[in-house]
Order: C-alpha cells, then sequence, then structure tokens
C-alpha cells in the first residue's frame, strides 16, 4: 500500500474513535474482519463518519435507515460487524 | 533537538464539557487561547452524557442549594470537600441558565421554564424526599451541551488544534507551568504550545477496567502527564461502577429498565435483590445493586458457562412496552450480548462508570499539591477541570448529574482564574526548559527505534484484567496485595512495548502506544491507593472493613477521613485533610450514609 493510501486509511481508523461505546465496538469488530476496502469503500465509509455519533449509532443498529444507496451496502456490513 | 514553539495566552488540552466552558471564559476576554483536541470537539466524551445537570432551579417543585449541597456531601461519603462543594451548588442556577443563553435547547414546562426530572439522590429539605432537580435536552443533554459551547467558542476565536495529542507537561524549575508538548496526528509532528496558563480538561480513565462503560477515548491523559511531571493524584481508589454494562461489551443498560420492571436474577433464575434490599429490591443506589450482584458472582450463583455474569430479565414485560417506554434497549442488547429482550434475558455486570479521583484542584480549578507546611500549595500556571480533576466534589460517590454540573462550574472557575492571573501576569513568556521538552521527545523516540517487545494490545488487556480481578467492585486484601504486585509487572511491559509502523504520518499504533502510557499511571495509581485505604467508603469496598457498630458500614473517620496522594516517584503516598468546613454554612456534620 503506498504511504499516502496509508495514511487515508489511518485517518479513518482514527474517525471511528467516537464519543459513544457502542461505535467503538462496531468499529472494532469492523476493522478486525474488514478484509480490503476499495476506494470507493474508503469514500462511503468517510461519509457515514461524517455524521453526528447519536445519528450514526441509529443507523447501524437498524434504528433507521439511509436513502443513500451506496451506503447502503456499508450500513449493512457494519450492522454484520 | 529544536522544535516549534506556538505561543500562545491560554493553552487548554480537551474540548469536551469542561474545555469548552474554560475556553469561552478566556477568548471572551480577549486572551489568545488555544484548545488541544485528539477528535473533533462535539465528538468527546462529553456526548455520551444522557441524564442531564443538576440544579436547584425549584422550576417544578421547592429547591434550594443548600439541599443540593447537602446530598452532594452524603454522596460523597462526606469525603467530599464541602467548600468545593458548596461553591459548586451555589453556581449551578447560574452556570445552567448561562447555558440556556448559549442556546442548549432544555427540555420546557408548560409555562416555558427548563424542565426538571428526579435523578437517584438528589433529594429536598436535606434528605427527606427526592426532588426534581436534573434539567436535560431530552436523552442528548451531553450532545447539545457540547454544541452549544463549540459554537460560542466559534464565535469568540478560539484556536481549535483538532487531531493533536498532548504529549507531556512542560514545568521549570520552579515548577510553574509553562505549557505543553503535542503531537499533530496528521504529520507526526511535534511541537510546543508555549503559554502563560495551562489548563488540563481532558475527561476520565475509565478504559483502565476491563469491563467499562466508557468510549476508547477516555485513556487519562491529562493524569499521566501530570503524574509525569510530579503532580500527586489524588483519590484514585474510588471509582463508580454502574450494575447494568453489558457483560463482555461494557455497554450502559439505563437505570430505567429496572425502573421499569427489570429485574435481576442469578444462575438458579432467583430475584437476589430481595435478599439484599427487600423493600427497594432492583432499584436501590447503584453500589448497593453492584455489590449484591457481585456477591451472587463470587458465591457461585453467577450464569454462564464461566458463572460471571447476572441477567437482567424484561422478558415479563409486553414487547409494546418495551418498544416504547425503553428505546433503544433492544438493540443494544440485540448488538452486544446477542439475545432479543422480548424473549431472553440480558446478560449484565457491574461495570465502570466514573473516576471520581484526579488532579488535585482548589475550587477556583487551580491545582494544589503539598509543599512543606503547606497541603495545597498553588501550582503557578497550571489548572484542571471536569473528570480529570478533584477539586472534590464527588469524593468517594459521585451523584448521577453532578459530572456535567461539575464540568461547567469548574471549567468556568478554572477560565476565570487564568483570566484574573493572566492580568496580573508579566508580559513577556518565561523561558522553556529544554530537558522538559526532551522528555516528551525520548518517549516518541523510543515508539520510533525499538524493535522488539511486548504487544500494546495485549499488554492493555493485561492491564485491564488485573484491574477488573483485583480491583473492581468488591475488594479483598489480599487480591489488592496480590493485584499492587500484577500491575507494577504490567507496568514494565508498558516500558517495553513496541510498535511495528514507524510511519510519521496519521499512525494510529503509536497513539495507541502513547495512550497506553497514561493509562497504566492511573492504573497503578488506583491499585496502590485502593490497596493502601483500609476501610470502606463509598465505591471503595473491602472485605475486610464490614459494617461494626463502631464502623457503620466498615467507614472509619478516625483513621481515613483524608484524601490520598499518589506520586508516580517511588509510588508514594501521602494524604490531606477533608475541608469540613464550607464557604457561608455550618458544616455537614458527619453520620452514617443511609438512604
Ligand atoms: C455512558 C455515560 C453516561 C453519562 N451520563 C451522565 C449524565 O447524564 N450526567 C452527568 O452529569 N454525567 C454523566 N456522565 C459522566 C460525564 O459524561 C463525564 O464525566 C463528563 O462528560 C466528562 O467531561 P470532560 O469535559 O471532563 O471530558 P470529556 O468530555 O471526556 O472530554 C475530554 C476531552 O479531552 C481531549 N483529550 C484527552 N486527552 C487528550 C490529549 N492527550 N491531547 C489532546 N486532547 C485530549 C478529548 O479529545 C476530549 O475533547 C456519563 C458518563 C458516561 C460514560
Amino acid at each position: 500500500m503506498d504511504e499516502q493510501r496509508r495514511a487515508r486509511r489511518e485517518r479513518l481508523r482514527w474517525h471511528c474513535r467516537r464519543a459513544l461505546l457502542e461505535l467503538d465496538i462496531v468499529f472494532e469488530r469492523f476493522w478486525r474482519s474488514a478484509g480490503e476496502l476499495s476506494e470507493d469503500d474508503e469514500v462511503v465509509l468517510a461519509d457515514l463518519l461524517a455524521m453526528e455519533d447519536h445519528e450514526l449509532w441509529y443507523l447501524v443498529s437498524g434504528q433507521t435507515e439511509t436513502d443513500d444507496p451506496r451506503a447502503k451496502g456499508m450500513v449493512e456490513r457494519l450492522r454484520q460487524a | 533537538m529544536s522544535v516549534t514553539v506556538r505561543t500562545f495566552d491560554a493553552v487548554i488540552v480537551g474540548a469536551g464539557g469542561a474545555g469548552l466552558r474554560a475556553a469561552i471564559q478566556l477568548s471572551e476576554s480577549g486572551f489568545k487561547t488555544a484548545v488541544l483536541t485528539k477528535v473533533f470537539p462535539t465528538r468527546s466524551h462529553t456526548v455520551a452524557a444522557q441524564g442531564g445537570v443538576a440544579a436547584s432551579l425549584g422550576n417544578s417543585e421547592e429547591d434550594h442549594w443548600h439541599w443540593h449541597m447537602y446530598d452532594t456531601v452524603k454522596g460523597s461519603d462526606w469525603l467530599g470537600d464541602q467548600d468545593a462543594i458548596e461553591f459548586m451548588c451555589r453556581k449551578a442556577n447560574e452556570c445552567v441558565i448561562e447555558l440556556e443563553h448559549y442556546g442548549m435547547p432544555f427540555d420546557r414546562t408548560d409555562a416555558g421554564k427548563i424542565y426538571q426530572r428526579p435523578f437517584g439522590g438528589h433529594m429536598s429539605n436535606f434528605g427527606e424526599k427526592p426532588v426534581r432537580r436534573s434539567c436535560a435536552a431530552a436523552d442528548r443533554t451531553g450532545h447539545a451541551m457540547l454544541h452549544a459551547m463549540y459554537q460560542r467558542n466559534v464565535k469568540a476565536n478560539t484556536q481549535f488544534f483538532v487531531e493533536w495529542m498532548a504529549l507531556d507537561l512542560v514545568r521549570d524549575a520552579e515548577g510553574e507551568v509553562l505549557g505543553v508538548t503535542a503531537m499533530d496526528m496528521e504529520t507526526g509532528e511535534i511541537v510546543v504550545f508555549h503559554a502563560k496558563a495551562t489548563i488540563f480538561a481532558t475527561g476520565g480513565a475509565g478504559r483502565i477496567f476491563h469491563s467499562s462503560t466508557n468510549a476508547f477515548i477516555n485513556t487519562g491523559d491529562g493524569l499521566g502527564m501530570a503524574a509525569r511531571a510530579g503532580i500527586p493524584l489524588e483519590d484514585m481508589e474510588f471509582w463508580q461502577f454502574h450494575p447494568t454494562g453489558v457483560a463482555g461489551a461494557g455497554v450502559l443498560i439505563t437505570e430505567g429498565v429496572r425502573g421499569e420492571g427489570g429485574i435481576l436474577r442469578n444462575g438458579q433464575g432467583e430475584r437476589f435483590m430481595e435478599r439484599y434490599a427487600p423493600n427497594a429490591k432492583d432499584l436501590a443506589s447503584r453500589d448497593v445493586v453492584s455489590r449484591a450482584m457481585v456477591t451472587e458472582i463470587n458465591e457461585g450463583r453467577g450464569c454462564g458457562p464461566n458463572k460471571d455474569f447476572v441477567l437482567l430479565d424484561i422478558t415479563h414485560l409486553e414487547p409494546a412496552t418495551i418498544m416504547k417506554r425503553l428505546p433503544g434497549i433492544r438493540e443494544i442488547a440485540i448488538q452486544f450480548a446477542g439475545v432479543d429482550p422480548i424473549k431472553e434475558p440480558i446478560p449484565v455486570v457491574p461495570t465502570c462508570h466514573y473516576q471520581m479521583g484526579g488532579i488535585p484542584t482548589n475550587y477556583h480549578g487551580q491545582v494544589v499539591v503539598p509543599q512543606g507546611d503547606a497541603k495545597a500549595a498553588v501550582v503557578p500556571g497550571f489548572y484542571a477541570a471536569g473528570e480529570c480533576a478533584c477539586a472534590s466534589v464527588h469524593g468517594a460517590n459521585r451523584l448521577g448529574t453532578n459530572s456535567l454540573l461539575d464540568l461547567l462550574v469548574f471549567g468556568k472557575s478554572a477560565g476565570e482564574t487564568a483570566v484574573e492571573e493572566l492580568k496580573k501576569s508579566a508580559k513577556a513568556h518565561k523561558p522553556l526548559p529544554q530537558g522538559e521538552i526532551d522528555r516528551a521527545l525520548a518517549r516518541v523516540n523510543r515508539l520510533d527505534t525499538q524493535t522488539t517487545g511486548a504487544d500494546v494490545h495485549e499488554t492493555r488487556i493485561a492491564m485491564q484484567r488485573a484491574m477488573q480481578n483485583h480491583c473492581g467492585v468488591f475488594r479483598f486484601a489480599d487480591k489488592l496485595k496480590e493485584g499492587v504486585g500484577k500491575i507494577l509487572e504490567v507496568e514494565q511491559q508498558v516500558r517495553n512495548t513496541v510498535i511495528r509502523d514507524k510511519s510519521k504520518v496519521f499512525n494510529t499504533a503509536r497513539v495507541e502506544a502513547l495512550e497506553l502510557e497514561n493509562l497504566i499511571e492511573v492504573a497503578v495509581a488506583t491499585m496502590i491507593s485502593a490497596e493502601a485505604r483500609k476501610e470502606s467508603r463509598g465505591a471503595h469496598v473491602r472485605d475486610d472493613a464490614t459494617d461494626t457498630p463502631e464502623h457503620p458500614d466498615g467507614r472509619d473517620d478516625a483513621h481515613w477521613l483524608k484524601h490520598t496522594l499518589w506520586y508516580k516517584e517511588g509510588n508514594r503516598l501521602d494524604y490531606k485533610p477533608v475541608t469540613l468546613t464550607p464557604l457561608s454554612v455550618d458544616t455537614i456534620a458527619l453520620k452514617k450514609r443511609a438512604y
């Protein structure tokens, strides 16, 4: 992985440090099992990580759904994590 | 090695509730203020607070700060300093109303006033009956609070340094604090923030325990930095455990679940709280329920293959009730316990929740340490507020909703004192001592060059297990002794950790290794302080200090009505008296803490 890509991935990882323990645990499990992330995956994940903690938790725990077709796959992966 | 120096009037480490409140005070007074934070301000752990913030506004029924003060002293099991407690309770209304003016969307009564609800331990008329004292913004109190204060700071031109990690204090030979060294996570660059006032608002260190309701960010960095700079840590043996964290995950299941009829059961299906608290049963206070649960587990009546948890049962409630009155609980149980609570009970254990101790301060927010004959001499240039500080208002046990109040009142107070001191101070900054800067550089350099050693993740788990097994809810003399040995072993491992990724740019492995160096200071302080305190008080409960007529609930005021001070150097302990004299009212006299 080139340095730029690595740095981008690491930044994403850091943005998974959240204010809610619920999300910390989901993301910890996600990274353990994530396997390869495509560049598109990284963009989608970055968008999700820009959400407020409570909104993101509602989404990941299935209390709300996303309208964004691109995000659905990633949300599903987080739910399975 | 030379490093870049950036100069400010004040540097604040932490952008949670306490840091943001202090920053408002400084920036609005026209001082050039930097706020450093590991994560975006509104992602600080204060966001997780739902229950509310205490203030005796008396909007729903009669209330008085003096009653609030009484409850707080009693809640603290008389270890809280009564001057600081009076100060906090008297300032509460002003601080909450200020927050309202900053735009905080509090819930309202029909008449348009701030709506208030009851919360455990808050009573009217000196402990007579529950009172409505908690002010909330739906279940988003902490979140709304941070947003309101962040906006106010943006307006006041506070300079935020987001994704910057403070590494160490810079303290000169006279003991004066001159700022911090910090790392820009984006580039790995280390910079000195040179300031006349340094305020720590770094939050708690709940991640020292294996089972914790705290998010991963709570690594006690401020405490680690203070300890390495020779500042003692106060009352670190006192940690509040919440009875119902999901076993294995820690995620909090609110008290509301038991309020709606949830029942705790042991491995035999028995509703065991009937034996421990025949009246209040499952709704007894947090420490009573937690201890009962641990007793069941210790005596072999736990659940699961290792008999190491109990069950929180709501299967007898109507599914519609669960969905309507306990929103989000079902999702937490499914996600973290793998059970649907409509059909199966939830495995729970008492879980570390709140740190009562911290960096010693007075009620002006100034850090104070023993010096010569004085037990509380001010450390010039250094302030602390919020969960990382110990003023001490929570003493041996915190009341719910009092910590959001703590960070408003003492965040403001630390800011105000810093403003006063800055107005008096000389124009020029004192020169920086190079040796102090090298201290932080050396720690980072070790990680960058060491090629073999202990794994960070495994070492952290070893620390958390040692704390959980030897210094948990219930404490045993022999286990504590053994625990001291264990945690000192882990400390050696921490000094010898290795990271594989040596890159500078956004290296999260390096950040986690540095965080572990802070966590371990807190863990060692906790274990050693707990081993030494030979009584039971508030959250510190030992099986060899039990309820006797001479020492009700095992509390021994003759010997232990005093604050612990742990020093990193030589793991030395010192003690200082509890301030029993309030500012204007009579002392709240010692008595047994009974509800
Ligand atoms: C689940 C949960 C629910 C709670 N509910 C309530 C409630 O209802 N009412 C109540 O009164 N209390 C509640 N509490 C307690 C309360 O939320 C906390 O005590 C309080 O929010 C702590 O605020 P703080 O400002 O001290 O720290 P935090 O909000 O934790 O902020 C710490 C800040 O320091 C920064 N930081 C840390 N280390 C560094 C470093 N090395 N360099 C740079 N920045 C750093 C972080 O980035 C962050 O910005 C709850 C706690 C939990 C865990």
